[in-house]
């Protein structure tokens, strides 16, 4: 490879990896604007994600590529049904595990979020066993740059490429506008900014925050089907480390802030895409929480958030 | 099941209330003391792994400064143990050629973590109490991948070497063997019962400190931190100092047992250090009680009985059970593969119904539960 197609291959990986780490960090930052948690769980609703959409898959005995309306029809099926159980799932953990500490001191609701991700991990150990787990090739991967455009390079940029940004960038797109436009989006604003305030005028602040659950716990089992279908393996930890860069990602753009989740997860996503390929891969992991670090030290507000006192 | 316990505690109840304290002390100093002998009468042979179990309670009461008494979240407190397992292991691993004394090595391993405490801790103690758990988090991830990389170390620059593939700390192998501490011509070995005894007096010495630490001045200022920030400030306690104080002392008692538990161990390598155990830590401190010394020890073995104990024996009469009746999943179930999901969940109970613990300290109780007595719930409109 040369040094231009290094850079372009380097651009591409980290789009890639930026699209599904936004999706992941969009959840961390709308639940950390109206509760002030961290909800730690989080990056296992999204590998419990990669496990369910596999499981629909071996219920519906897909283990090949798809082709024709058979791809679309079980593709966007199978990820329809995710977001639901993922959100469903999303919303009884804050029930279970959060509901009860709302007006408790903030770290007591942070170690529950630890204990709840401690226990959703197990259970994905158990379901799945501890080894990695394939995930069926569903999707056809086709080299767009050689066998379409018919040119000669090592760049490797494929239809799953398209698909991963095909589908992550309208969610992100969809999620804006609804929290923007719509009612319930209004009521999700007012409640981060004031939660009492809010209750005062007439918003009934638990069903917001279910709500918020839910679809946060909705683009995480997105976010997991479509790692699935990309990378075709997944482990009961991917969780953890997918969760600690998607939190990365939401803090660096300014958490509560949504277009600066998308925004932090594309910087983590270079970042991560860049140190594989520039340094070691071995120092990836060292790297990407060296710079959560300097984040929060730094630029705790993060780039496009405001500074807010603490409570 | 109250009444039996109820007649069963009469001459217990009927003596004095000193005579009773007394006994209680007696009895507390004595059993840990004679534990090796009945050992050996039930044959048991578990000295080993009740003195693995002392250095994590030891890790615990570490801990406690930090989370109990200081209120910090600390989620990386497996690092400093690393930090002071590893600096053992440097300064005594053979192919070094360093081989130090191990009672010095343990006083360099205090010195370093501390030294990363207070690294660690400088730049991140005035942030929030959620984003300093995360950067101590980030701080635990980052050692053991550290310590994984530094296999082979070159520093120089341009063609000049200062050090060149310098293997520090043996990759993922790790280090072993590591130097053994002897007194007095003395050397400990794979005899478990003078382990027992040196890392028994050891907890002796640190739940000594933490009393005195929870009584001094010090301990007062961390206590009233925890409680009221601004009240504290006010009243003249500089928090970023004593912050940084809890912190540095809970990473030198981590780093002081991370000397004892590599020398125990004799090979250490990153995967022993890794965010599970910080959890697991955290789970005995928040079981038997935050900011109680009490708590601590007891729901440090409490958790640790279970995890060893409890899940293995009930396993195996699960099984017994589902060979009788024949229910397949029964017969093959393993509960070890749970340990997790029930540390979890003891997390996640003991904060919903009784953030204070088992064995709460008085304070921290009322601290705990101050909030649902003053204000009352807001009316949730439907």
């Amino acid at each position: 490879m040369t040094q231009t197609e290094l850079f372009i291959q380097f651009i591409i990986n980290g789009v890639t990896i930026g699209s599904y780490l936004g999706l992941i960090a969009l959840g961390y930052t709308m639940v950390y604007g109206i509760i002030e948690l961290i909800n730690f769980a989080h990056g296992d609703v999204y590998m419990l994600g990669f496990l369910t959409s596999l499981t629909f898959l071996g219920i519906l005995s897909v283990n090949r590529t798809l082709g024709g309306w058979q791809l679309w029809v079980i593709t966007f099926g199978v990820m329809f049904v995710t977001m639901l159980a993922m959100g469903t799932i999303n919303m009884l953990i804050d029930r279970v595990a959060y509901k009860p500490l709302r007006r408790a001191p903030r770290l007591a609701a942070l170690i529950t979020a630890i204990g709840m991700s401690f226990m959703l991990e197990n259970l994905g150990m158990i379901w799945k066993g501890p080894s990695q787990i394939n995930y069926p090739n569903i999707f056809p991967t086709i080299d767009i740059l050689n066998n379409v455009l018919g040119m000669k390079t090592a760049v490797l940029f494929t239809t799953k490429d398209v698909f991963l940004m095909g589908v992550t960038v309208p969610l992100m797109v969809i999620l804006s506008l609804f929290i923007r436009n719509t009612k319930m989006g209004k009521a999700m604003r007012a409640t981060a900014q004031d939660r009492e305030a809010a209750a005062l005028m007439g918003i009934n602040v638990e069903t917001v925050i279910r709500n918020t659950f839910f679809i946060g716990g909705a683009l995480a089992g997105a976010a997991g089907m479509m790692v699935g279908i990309y990378l075709n393996t997944g482990r009961y930890l991917m969780g953890f480390d997918a969760g600690l860069l998607a939190f990365t990602s939401a803090v660096l753009g300014g958490i509560g802030n949504i277009n600066g989740a998308v925004l932090g997860g594309y910087v983590i996503g270079f970042l991560n895409a860049g140190s594989d390929q520039y340094l070691s891969s071995e120092w990836t992991r060292a790297l990407v929480f060296t710079t959560l670090i300097l984040v929060l030290v730094f630029k705790p507000s993060g780039l496009l958030g405001e500074r807010t006192p603490e409570k | 099941m109250a009444q039996i316990w109820h007649s069963l505690t009469v001459p217990w109840r009927a003596l004095p209330a000193r005579q009773r304290q007394i006994l209680t002390w007696a009895f507390s100093i004595l059993l840990p003391l004679i534990f090796p002998l009945v050992d050996k009468t039930f044959n048991w042979g578990i000295v080993n792994d009740v003195t693995d179990v002392l250095v994590l309670v030891i890790l615990a009461l570490g801990l406690n400064i930090v989370v109990g008494y200081a209120g910090l979240l600390d989620l990386g407190y497996a690092a400093f143990f690393a930090i002071g397992a590893y600096t053992t292991g440097v300064l005594t691993w053979p192919p070094h050629h360093l081989e130090w004394n191990f009672w010095i090595v343990i006083w360099a391993a205090v010195i370093v973590a501390a030294f990363f405490g207070i690294v660690i801790g400088t730049p991140t103690l005035r942030l929030r109490g959620d984003y300093l758990a995360i950067v101590t988090l980030a701080f635990g991830e980052i050692v053991p991948v550290v310590m994984r990389n530094l296999g082979s170390v070159t520093i120089g620059v341009g063609p000049w070497r200062l050090l060149s593939n310098f293997n520090l700390t043996n990759g993922v192998q790790g280090l072993n063997p590591v130097g053994r501490p002897s007194i007095w011509g003395f050397k400990f070995s794979f005899d478990p019962t003078p382990w027992y005894y040196l890392i028994l007096s050891i907890a002796a010495l640190v739940i000594l400190a933490n009393v005195r630490l929870q009584d001094s001045r010090l301990g007062r200022a961390w206590m009233a931190l925890r409680e009221d920030e601004t009240a504290a400030d006010c009243m003249g306690v500089d928090p970023i100092r004593t912050k940084l104080s809890a912190f540095a002392i809970g990473a030198s008692f981590s780093g002081f047992s991370g000397a004892f538990y590599a020398a125990k161990l004799q090979a250490i390598f990153p995967e022993l250090f890794k965010f599970n155990l910080s959890v697991m830590i955290l789970c005995m401190v928040i079981l038997g009680g935050m900011g109680s010394i009490k708590g601590v020890v007891i729901g440090g073995m409490l958790l640790q009985l279970f995890d060893r104990v409890v899940l293995t024996q009930t396993t195996i009469f699960a099984r017994g059970v589902g060979q009788a009746l024949h229910i397949s999943p029964l017969a093959t179930i393993d509960l070890s593969l749970w340990r997790w999901f029930f540390f979890g969940l003891t997390m996640v109970v003991i904060m919903v119904l009784r953030p204070e613990g088992l064995f709460p300290s008085a304070t921290r109780r009322a601290e705990l539960h101050a909030a649902e007595e003053e204000t009352p719930q807001p009316a949730e409109s439907g």
